[in-house]
Protein backbone atom coordinates (compact mmCIF):
# COMPACT_ATOMS: atom_id res chain seq x y z
CA UNK A 1 0.00 0.00 0.00
CA UNK A 2 1.32 3.54 -1.38
CA UNK A 3 1.06 6.10 1.05
CA UNK A 4 -0.35 8.09 -0.86
CA UNK A 5 -2.72 4.93 -1.29
CA UNK A 6 -3.55 4.79 2.41
CA UNK A 7 -3.84 8.14 2.60
CA UNK A 8 -6.38 8.96 -0.03
CA UNK A 9 -8.49 6.24 2.00
CA UNK A 10 -8.14 7.93 5.12
CA UNK A 11 -9.21 10.85 3.70
CA UNK A 12 -12.46 9.05 2.21
CA UNK A 13 -13.32 7.73 6.08
CA UNK A 14 -12.58 11.82 7.45
CA UNK A 15 -15.37 13.26 4.50
CA UNK A 16 -17.44 10.42 5.49
CA UNK A 17 -17.22 11.13 9.34
CA UNK A 18 -17.62 14.49 8.68
CA UNK A 19 -20.76 14.32 6.44
CA UNK A 20 -22.40 12.14 8.98
CA UNK A 21 -21.71 14.31 11.88
CA UNK A 22 -21.36 17.56 10.67
CA UNK A 23 -19.63 19.06 13.77
CA UNK A 24 -16.30 20.28 11.89
CA UNK A 25 -17.24 22.34 8.96
CA UNK A 26 -20.71 24.11 10.95
CA UNK A 27 -18.70 25.03 13.97
CA UNK A 28 -16.07 26.63 11.76
CA UNK A 29 -17.94 28.56 9.25
CA UNK A 30 -20.40 29.99 12.13
CA UNK A 31 -17.81 30.89 13.95
CA UNK A 32 -15.66 32.54 11.11
CA UNK A 33 -18.75 34.38 9.70
CA UNK A 34 -19.77 35.47 13.27
CA UNK A 35 -16.29 37.02 13.57
CA UNK A 36 -16.12 38.59 10.49
CA UNK A 37 -19.94 40.15 10.49
CA UNK A 38 -19.09 41.79 13.68
CA UNK A 39 -15.99 43.73 12.71
CA UNK A 40 -18.07 44.73 9.89
CA UNK A 41 -20.23 46.67 12.56
CA UNK A 42 -16.64 47.74 14.28
CA UNK A 43 -15.83 50.31 12.00
CA UNK A 44 -16.88 51.79 8.77
CA UNK A 45 -16.28 49.83 6.28
CA UNK A 46 -15.17 51.85 3.55
CA UNK A 47 -12.92 50.34 0.89
CA UNK A 48 -10.19 52.45 1.98
CA UNK A 49 -10.68 51.08 6.09
CA UNK A 50 -11.02 47.66 4.33
CA UNK A 51 -7.84 47.85 2.86
CA UNK A 52 -5.93 48.67 5.74
CA UNK A 53 -7.51 46.27 8.35
CA UNK A 54 -9.29 44.12 5.82
CA UNK A 55 -6.77 41.08 5.56
CA UNK A 56 -5.82 41.10 9.26
CA UNK A 57 -8.92 40.32 9.95
CA UNK A 58 -9.47 37.76 7.39
CA UNK A 59 -6.89 35.74 8.59
CA UNK A 60 -7.88 36.23 11.89
CA UNK A 61 -11.25 34.72 11.00
CA UNK A 62 -9.11 31.71 9.87
CA UNK A 63 -6.90 30.96 12.18
CA UNK A 64 -9.64 30.87 14.91
CA UNK A 65 -11.85 29.09 12.61
CA UNK A 66 -8.73 26.86 12.32
CA UNK A 67 -7.66 26.22 15.81
CA UNK A 68 -11.72 25.65 16.37
CA UNK A 69 -11.62 22.68 13.60
CA UNK A 70 -8.29 21.34 14.06
CA UNK A 71 -8.28 19.98 17.32
CA UNK A 72 -11.11 17.30 17.26
CA UNK A 73 -8.69 16.41 14.23
CA UNK A 74 -7.03 13.57 16.07
CA UNK A 75 -8.77 14.09 19.44
CA UNK A 76 -11.79 12.39 17.79
CA UNK A 77 -9.80 9.31 17.17
CA UNK A 78 -9.57 8.72 20.87
CA UNK A 79 -13.16 8.00 21.62
CA UNK A 80 -12.79 3.99 20.64
CA UNK A 81 -8.89 4.29 20.56
CA UNK A 82 -9.26 4.36 16.74
CA UNK A 83 -5.57 5.74 16.34
CA UNK A 84 -4.36 2.56 17.79
CA UNK A 85 -6.06 0.74 14.92
CA UNK A 86 -4.62 2.77 12.38
CA UNK A 87 -1.13 2.55 13.75
CA UNK A 88 -1.59 -1.17 13.52
CA UNK A 89 -2.32 -1.47 9.94
CA UNK A 90 0.62 -2.07 7.47
CA UNK A 91 0.30 1.50 6.21
CA UNK A 92 3.18 4.83 6.67
CA UNK A 93 2.47 6.79 9.65
CA UNK A 94 2.68 9.71 7.69
CA UNK A 95 -0.02 8.17 5.75
CA UNK A 96 -2.20 8.80 8.86
CA UNK A 97 -1.45 12.94 9.00
CA UNK A 98 -1.12 12.91 5.31
CA UNK A 99 -4.96 11.83 5.31
CA UNK A 100 -5.95 14.29 8.08
CA UNK A 101 -4.11 17.23 6.23
CA UNK A 102 -6.18 16.65 3.39
CA UNK A 103 -9.10 16.56 4.83
CA UNK A 104 -8.44 19.68 7.09
CA UNK A 105 -7.71 21.21 4.01
CA UNK A 106 -10.77 20.43 1.79
CA UNK A 107 -12.75 21.33 5.30
CA UNK A 108 -11.19 25.02 5.29
CA UNK A 109 -10.82 25.56 2.30
CA UNK A 110 -15.02 25.07 2.01
CA UNK A 111 -14.93 27.55 4.80
CA UNK A 112 -13.22 29.76 3.19
CA UNK A 113 -15.32 29.43 -0.30
CA UNK A 114 -18.28 30.84 1.89
CA UNK A 115 -16.61 33.58 4.37
CA UNK A 116 -14.53 35.21 0.98
CA UNK A 117 -17.83 36.24 -0.78
CA UNK A 118 -19.34 37.57 2.81
CA UNK A 119 -16.15 39.01 3.72
CA UNK A 120 -16.27 40.84 -0.10
CA UNK A 121 -19.67 42.18 0.13
CA UNK A 122 -19.41 43.35 4.04
CA UNK A 123 -16.17 45.36 3.53
CA UNK A 124 -16.53 47.37 0.17
CA UNK A 125 -13.64 44.82 -1.72
CA UNK A 126 -13.83 43.90 -5.37
CA UNK A 127 -12.01 39.94 -5.86
CA UNK A 128 -13.27 39.81 -9.28
CA UNK A 129 -10.05 40.90 -10.86
CA UNK A 130 -8.26 38.92 -8.36
CA UNK A 131 -9.60 35.84 -8.43
CA UNK A 132 -7.20 33.28 -8.76
CA UNK A 133 -3.81 35.22 -7.12
CA UNK A 134 -6.32 35.14 -4.23
CA UNK A 135 -6.56 31.69 -4.40
CA UNK A 136 -2.58 30.73 -4.88
CA UNK A 137 -2.57 33.07 -1.48
CA UNK A 138 -5.38 31.73 0.30
CA UNK A 139 -4.18 27.86 -0.69
CA UNK A 140 -0.45 28.31 0.68
CA UNK A 141 -1.75 30.26 3.64
CA UNK A 142 -4.76 27.51 4.70
CA UNK A 143 -2.17 24.68 3.71
CA UNK A 144 0.44 25.98 6.12
CA UNK A 145 -1.99 26.24 8.85
CA UNK A 146 -3.65 22.79 8.45
CA UNK A 147 0.28 20.96 7.91
CA UNK A 148 0.92 22.39 11.36
CA UNK A 149 -2.12 22.69 12.95
CA UNK A 150 -2.62 18.92 12.30
CA UNK A 151 0.83 17.73 13.41
CA UNK A 152 0.31 19.70 16.45
CA UNK A 153 -3.13 18.33 17.09
CA UNK A 154 -1.56 15.04 16.81
CA UNK A 155 1.08 16.32 19.75
CA UNK A 156 -1.58 17.55 21.86
CA UNK A 157 -4.51 15.15 21.69
CA UNK A 158 -3.32 13.21 24.43
CA UNK A 159 -2.58 16.20 26.90
CA UNK A 160 -5.29 16.87 29.07
CA UNK A 161 -5.71 20.47 28.65
CA UNK A 162 -5.88 19.92 24.88
CA UNK A 163 -8.30 22.58 23.83
CA UNK A 164 -5.34 24.94 25.33
CA UNK A 165 -2.68 23.40 24.67
CA UNK A 166 -2.84 23.65 20.71
CA UNK A 167 -3.56 27.21 20.25
CA UNK A 168 -0.54 27.79 22.39
CA UNK A 169 2.05 25.49 20.45
CA UNK A 170 0.05 27.04 17.23
CA UNK A 171 0.20 30.38 17.03
CA UNK A 172 3.99 31.21 18.03
CA UNK A 173 4.79 28.49 15.01
CA UNK A 174 2.21 30.14 12.67
CA UNK A 175 3.10 33.66 13.18
CA UNK A 176 5.78 33.88 10.44
CA UNK A 177 3.25 32.53 8.17
CA UNK A 178 0.26 34.87 9.11
CA UNK A 179 2.41 37.87 8.53
CA UNK A 180 3.16 36.62 4.97
CA UNK A 181 -0.15 35.58 4.32
CA UNK A 182 -1.44 39.29 5.53
CA UNK A 183 0.73 41.35 3.62
CA UNK A 184 0.02 39.30 0.49
CA UNK A 185 -3.63 39.71 0.55
CA UNK A 186 -3.25 43.38 1.55
CA UNK A 187 -1.38 43.62 -1.98
CA UNK A 188 -3.62 41.67 -4.11
CA UNK A 189 -6.45 44.14 -1.57
CA UNK A 190 -4.85 47.77 -2.82
CA UNK A 191 -6.60 49.73 -5.58
CA UNK A 192 -3.77 48.86 -7.88
CA UNK A 193 -3.27 44.62 -6.80
CA UNK A 194 -0.49 43.03 -6.81
CA UNK A 195 1.02 39.36 -6.38
CA UNK A 196 3.89 40.16 -3.60
CA UNK A 197 6.38 37.21 -4.75
CA UNK A 198 8.44 37.12 -2.24
CA UNK A 199 5.60 36.41 0.14
CA UNK A 200 4.18 33.92 -1.71
CA UNK A 201 7.80 32.70 -2.04
CA UNK A 202 7.84 32.34 1.77
CA UNK A 203 4.25 30.77 2.44
CA UNK A 204 5.30 28.27 -0.02
CA UNK A 205 9.12 27.46 1.59
CA UNK A 206 7.11 27.38 5.06
CA UNK A 207 4.52 24.73 3.57
CA UNK A 208 7.48 22.56 2.38
CA UNK A 209 9.78 23.15 5.01
CA UNK A 210 6.85 21.37 7.81
CA UNK A 211 5.54 19.32 5.74
CA UNK A 212 9.16 17.64 5.24
CA UNK A 213 9.56 17.91 8.48
CA UNK A 214 6.17 15.74 9.56
CA UNK A 215 7.00 13.35 7.44
CA UNK A 216 10.62 12.90 8.92
CA UNK A 217 8.63 12.92 12.40
CA UNK A 218 5.75 11.28 11.53
CA UNK A 219 6.84 8.52 13.74
CA UNK A 220 7.38 10.30 16.88
CA UNK A 221 4.37 11.89 16.27
CA UNK A 222 1.95 9.42 16.28
CA UNK A 223 3.69 7.33 18.74
CA UNK A 224 2.32 6.30 22.59
CA UNK B 1 -13.14 -16.07 2.87
CA UNK B 2 -10.31 -16.31 0.92
CA UNK B 3 -8.99 -19.61 -1.65
CA UNK B 4 -6.28 -20.23 0.97
CA UNK B 5 -7.54 -19.98 4.12
CA UNK B 6 -9.30 -22.66 6.28
CA UNK B 7 -12.01 -22.65 8.50
CA UNK B 8 -10.51 -20.40 10.75
CA UNK B 9 -9.64 -17.84 8.71
CA UNK B 10 -6.49 -18.58 9.29
CA UNK B 11 -4.50 -18.70 6.04
CA UNK B 12 -2.94 -22.07 6.09
CA UNK B 13 -0.16 -21.49 4.02
CA UNK B 14 1.10 -18.63 6.02
CA UNK B 15 4.77 -19.81 8.06
CA UNK B 16 3.25 -19.11 11.75
CA UNK B 17 5.10 -16.35 14.02
CA UNK B 18 6.00 -16.52 17.71
CA UNK B 19 7.08 -13.48 19.82
CA UNK B 20 10.52 -13.33 21.74
CA UNK B 21 10.45 -10.87 24.88
CA UNK B 22 14.03 -10.12 25.49
CA UNK B 23 14.55 -8.21 28.78
CA UNK B 24 11.81 -6.12 27.96
CA UNK B 25 11.39 -3.31 30.61
CA UNK B 26 8.41 -0.07 30.30
CA UNK B 27 8.62 2.81 32.12
CA UNK B 28 5.76 5.73 32.26
CA UNK B 29 8.01 8.59 34.40
CA UNK B 30 9.01 6.97 37.76
CA UNK B 31 6.51 4.08 37.53
CA UNK B 32 7.80 0.39 36.27
CA UNK B 33 4.72 -1.02 34.40
CA UNK B 34 7.19 -3.90 32.66
CA UNK B 35 10.56 -5.41 34.81
CA UNK B 36 13.05 -7.22 32.41
CA UNK B 37 10.87 -9.38 30.43
CA UNK B 38 12.14 -12.65 28.85
CA UNK B 39 9.49 -14.43 27.73
CA UNK B 40 9.76 -16.97 23.80
CA UNK B 41 5.76 -17.45 22.68
CA UNK B 42 6.65 -20.68 20.28
CA UNK B 43 4.64 -20.04 17.01
CA UNK B 44 1.61 -21.85 17.48
CA UNK B 45 1.18 -21.76 20.91
CA UNK B 46 -1.89 -20.38 22.96
CA UNK B 47 -0.62 -18.21 25.59
CA UNK B 48 -2.89 -17.28 28.99
CA UNK B 49 -1.58 -13.87 30.23
CA UNK B 50 -2.91 -13.85 34.09
CA UNK B 51 -2.60 -11.12 36.49
CA UNK B 52 -4.13 -8.87 38.83
CA UNK B 53 -4.80 -5.00 37.78
CA UNK B 54 -1.72 -3.64 37.14
CA UNK B 55 0.41 -6.44 36.30
CA UNK B 56 1.75 -4.98 33.54
CA UNK B 57 -0.36 -7.54 30.81
CA UNK B 58 -2.00 -4.53 28.53
CA UNK B 59 1.59 -3.05 28.38
CA UNK B 60 3.20 -6.47 27.09
CA UNK B 61 0.16 -6.58 24.60
CA UNK B 62 0.54 -3.07 23.45
CA UNK B 63 4.29 -3.91 23.04
CA UNK B 64 3.83 -6.82 21.16
CA UNK B 65 1.50 -5.00 18.66
CA UNK B 66 4.20 -2.66 18.17
CA UNK B 67 1.92 0.04 19.28
CA UNK B 68 4.38 1.01 22.45
CA UNK B 69 8.53 0.86 22.30
CA UNK B 70 9.90 -1.15 25.19
CA UNK B 71 12.15 1.59 27.49
CA UNK B 72 15.01 -1.42 27.46
CA UNK B 73 14.78 -4.85 25.61
CA UNK B 74 13.95 -5.70 22.60
CA UNK B 75 10.72 -7.44 21.18
CA UNK B 76 10.88 -9.79 17.94
CA UNK B 77 9.23 -12.56 16.20
CA UNK B 78 9.69 -15.63 15.04
CA UNK B 79 9.30 -18.01 12.59
CA UNK B 80 9.13 -21.51 12.09
CA UNK B 81 9.39 -23.95 8.63
CA UNK B 82 7.17 -26.45 8.73
CA UNK B 83 10.39 -28.98 9.73
CA UNK B 84 9.78 -27.08 12.65
CA UNK B 85 13.27 -25.18 11.77
CA UNK B 86 13.41 -22.09 13.01
CA UNK B 87 14.13 -19.00 11.09
CA UNK B 88 16.33 -16.29 12.22
CA UNK B 89 15.98 -14.27 9.48
CA UNK B 90 12.32 -13.11 10.84
CA UNK B 91 13.78 -12.29 14.54
CA UNK B 92 14.95 -9.07 15.73
CA UNK B 93 14.00 -5.69 16.36
CA UNK B 94 14.09 -4.71 12.75
CA UNK B 95 11.07 -7.41 12.35
CA UNK B 96 7.54 -5.41 12.12
CA UNK B 97 5.60 -7.89 10.64
CA UNK B 98 2.27 -5.77 11.02
CA UNK B 99 0.03 -7.89 8.55
CA UNK B 100 0.55 -10.77 10.46
CA UNK B 101 -0.86 -9.31 14.23
CA UNK B 102 -4.51 -8.51 14.91
CA UNK B 103 -5.65 -7.48 18.14
CA UNK B 104 -8.58 -7.27 20.54
CA UNK B 105 -8.19 -4.21 22.91
CA UNK B 106 -10.07 -3.03 25.91
CA UNK B 107 -11.85 -0.20 23.48
CA UNK B 108 -13.36 -1.52 20.34
CA UNK B 109 -10.98 0.20 17.69
CA UNK B 110 -13.91 1.05 15.56
CA UNK B 111 -15.69 4.41 14.26
CA UNK B 112 -18.78 4.84 16.36
CA UNK B 113 -20.01 7.65 12.93
CA UNK B 114 -19.34 4.48 10.43
CA UNK B 115 -21.56 1.40 9.68
CA UNK B 116 -20.38 -2.47 10.78
CA UNK B 117 -19.75 -2.83 7.08
CA UNK B 118 -17.96 0.70 6.68
CA UNK B 119 -15.55 0.00 9.52
CA UNK B 120 -14.69 -3.90 8.17
CA UNK B 121 -14.57 -2.41 4.81
CA UNK B 122 -12.16 0.28 5.74
CA UNK B 123 -9.82 -2.03 7.60
CA UNK B 124 -9.57 -4.37 4.59
CA UNK B 125 -8.70 -1.41 2.26
CA UNK B 126 -5.86 -0.39 5.07
CA UNK B 127 -4.78 -4.18 4.90
CA UNK B 128 -4.61 -4.58 1.23
CA UNK B 129 -6.90 -7.36 1.03
CA UNK B 130 -8.46 -8.51 -2.17
CA UNK B 131 -12.44 -9.33 -2.57
CA UNK B 132 -13.15 -6.97 0.22
CA UNK B 133 -16.95 -7.42 -0.08
CA UNK B 134 -16.77 -10.75 -0.27
CA UNK B 135 -14.78 -10.81 3.17
CA UNK B 136 -16.23 -8.24 4.55
CA UNK B 137 -19.63 -10.29 4.15
CA UNK B 138 -18.05 -12.90 5.49
CA UNK B 139 -16.62 -11.32 8.53
CA UNK B 140 -20.17 -9.93 9.83
CA UNK B 141 -22.16 -13.71 8.56
CA UNK B 142 -19.12 -15.12 10.91
CA UNK B 143 -20.05 -12.59 13.82
CA UNK B 144 -23.77 -12.89 13.28
CA UNK B 145 -23.97 -9.42 12.80
CA UNK B 146 -24.96 -9.77 8.50
CA UNK B 147 -28.40 -8.21 9.38
CA UNK B 148 -26.66 -5.19 10.95
CA UNK B 149 -24.33 -4.75 8.33
CA UNK B 150 -25.22 -1.25 7.32
CA UNK B 151 -26.10 0.05 10.95
CA UNK B 152 -23.92 2.87 12.68
CA UNK B 153 -22.00 1.11 15.25
CA UNK B 154 -22.83 3.64 17.89
CA UNK B 155 -26.04 1.99 17.45
CA UNK B 156 -24.79 -1.62 18.79
CA UNK B 157 -24.82 -3.13 22.16
CA UNK B 158 -21.96 -3.54 24.01
CA UNK B 159 -21.50 -7.18 22.81
CA UNK B 160 -22.33 -6.50 19.47
CA UNK B 161 -19.55 -4.13 19.36
CA UNK B 162 -17.21 -6.67 20.83
CA UNK B 163 -18.27 -9.08 18.63
CA UNK B 164 -16.86 -6.90 15.34
CA UNK B 165 -14.32 -5.75 17.13
CA UNK B 166 -13.03 -9.54 17.22
CA UNK B 167 -14.19 -9.69 13.03
CA UNK B 168 -12.00 -6.73 12.36
CA UNK B 169 -8.96 -8.05 14.84
CA UNK B 170 -9.71 -10.92 12.71
CA UNK B 171 -10.31 -9.97 8.77
CA UNK B 172 -6.84 -9.86 7.65
CA UNK B 173 -6.23 -13.45 8.83
CA UNK B 174 -3.32 -12.81 11.38
CA UNK B 175 -1.05 -15.44 12.86
CA UNK B 176 -0.72 -13.88 15.97
CA UNK B 177 -3.27 -12.51 18.01
CA UNK B 178 -3.39 -10.51 20.63
CA UNK B 179 -6.65 -10.12 23.15
CA UNK B 180 -6.96 -8.40 25.75
CA UNK B 181 -9.25 -9.09 27.83
CA UNK B 182 -11.79 -9.86 24.62
CA UNK B 183 -14.51 -11.53 26.41
CA UNK B 184 -15.71 -8.11 28.03
CA UNK B 185 -19.60 -7.60 26.89
CA UNK B 186 -20.29 -10.93 25.37
CA UNK B 187 -23.49 -12.43 26.48
CA UNK B 188 -23.14 -16.47 26.26
CA UNK B 189 -24.26 -17.01 22.96
CA UNK B 190 -21.33 -14.72 22.15
CA UNK B 191 -18.92 -16.64 24.76
CA UNK B 192 -19.59 -20.22 22.67
CA UNK B 193 -18.80 -18.07 19.31
CA UNK B 194 -15.87 -17.00 20.74
CA UNK B 195 -14.58 -20.17 21.85
CA UNK B 196 -15.81 -21.99 18.91
CA UNK B 197 -13.65 -19.43 16.82
CA UNK B 198 -11.16 -19.31 19.45
CA UNK B 199 -10.36 -23.82 19.06
CA UNK B 200 -10.76 -22.93 15.52
CA UNK B 201 -7.61 -20.53 15.55
CA UNK B 202 -5.87 -22.76 17.88
CA UNK B 203 -6.50 -25.53 15.38
CA UNK B 204 -4.82 -24.03 12.31
CA UNK B 205 -1.82 -22.93 14.31
CA UNK B 206 -2.39 -19.35 14.79
CA UNK B 207 -0.73 -18.22 17.67
CA UNK B 208 -3.00 -16.62 20.76
CA UNK B 209 -1.98 -14.61 23.30
CA UNK B 210 -4.70 -13.38 25.55
CA UNK B 211 -4.89 -11.35 29.48
CA UNK B 212 -7.53 -12.50 30.79
CA UNK B 213 -8.81 -13.00 34.29
CA UNK B 214 -8.53 -17.17 35.86
CA UNK B 215 -12.20 -17.94 35.78
CA UNK B 216 -12.61 -17.22 31.70
CA UNK B 217 -14.14 -20.24 30.18
CA UNK B 218 -11.46 -20.09 27.00
CA UNK B 219 -8.43 -20.37 28.98
CA UNK B 220 -9.54 -24.42 28.31
CA UNK B 221 -7.61 -24.21 25.13
CA UNK B 222 -4.86 -22.32 26.58
CA UNK B 223 -1.51 -24.59 26.08
CA UNK B 224 0.82 -22.78 28.10
CA UNK B 225 0.01 -20.24 31.40
CA UNK B 226 2.41 -16.87 32.38
CA UNK B 227 1.15 -15.66 35.67
CA UNK B 228 2.32 -11.40 35.44
CA UNK B 229 2.78 -9.87 38.85
CA UNK B 230 4.18 -6.00 39.41
CA UNK B 231 6.11 -6.09 36.14
CA UNK B 232 7.57 -9.55 36.13
CA UNK B 233 6.73 -12.82 34.96
CA UNK B 234 5.69 -14.64 38.38
CA UNK B 235 4.87 -18.31 37.35
CA UNK B 236 5.76 -19.60 33.79
CA UNK B 237 3.70 -23.14 33.15
CA UNK B 238 6.25 -23.12 30.06
CA UNK B 239 6.41 -24.52 26.58
CA UNK B 240 5.87 -28.31 27.04
CA UNK B 241 4.59 -27.93 30.64
CA UNK B 242 0.64 -28.53 31.50
CA UNK B 243 -0.72 -24.66 32.47
CA UNK B 244 -3.60 -26.96 34.30
CA UNK B 245 -2.29 -27.01 37.65
CA UNK B 246 -1.27 -22.88 37.06
CA UNK B 247 -4.54 -22.28 36.21
CA UNK B 248 -5.72 -24.05 38.67
CA UNK B 249 -4.35 -22.48 41.62
CA UNK B 250 -4.77 -19.05 40.34
CA UNK B 251 -8.77 -19.93 40.14
CA UNK B 252 -8.51 -20.77 43.87
CA UNK B 253 -6.49 -16.96 44.49
CA UNK B 254 -9.14 -15.65 42.74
Amino acid sequence: MTTVGAAGILLGKELRLEFRSRELLSATIIFALVVVVLFSFAFDPTAAESRRYGPGLLWIAFLFAGSLMLNPSFSREQTNETLDALRMAPISPFAILLGKMLANFIFMSVAELVLVPVFAVLYNISIVGIVWRLVLVLSLGTTGLVVTGTVFSAVSAQARMRELLLPLLLLPILTPLLIAAVESTASLFQEQPSLDRTRVAFLAGFDIVFLTASWLLCDYLLED
Amino acid sequence: MPANANSAGFPSSASPLGISFQNVEKRFGALAALRGISLQIEPGEFVALLGHNGAGKTTLLRIAALLMNPSRGSVGFISAAKDGHRDGAAHGPECKPKHAIGMVAHSTLLYDELTAAENLSLFAKLYGLGEIADRVAGALRDCGLESRAGSLVRTFSRGMRQRLAIARALLHDPSILLLDEPAAGLDRQGLVWFSAKLAALKQAGCTIVMSTHARNESLELATRAVALATGSVKQDSGTAGDPRPLLASLRAEA
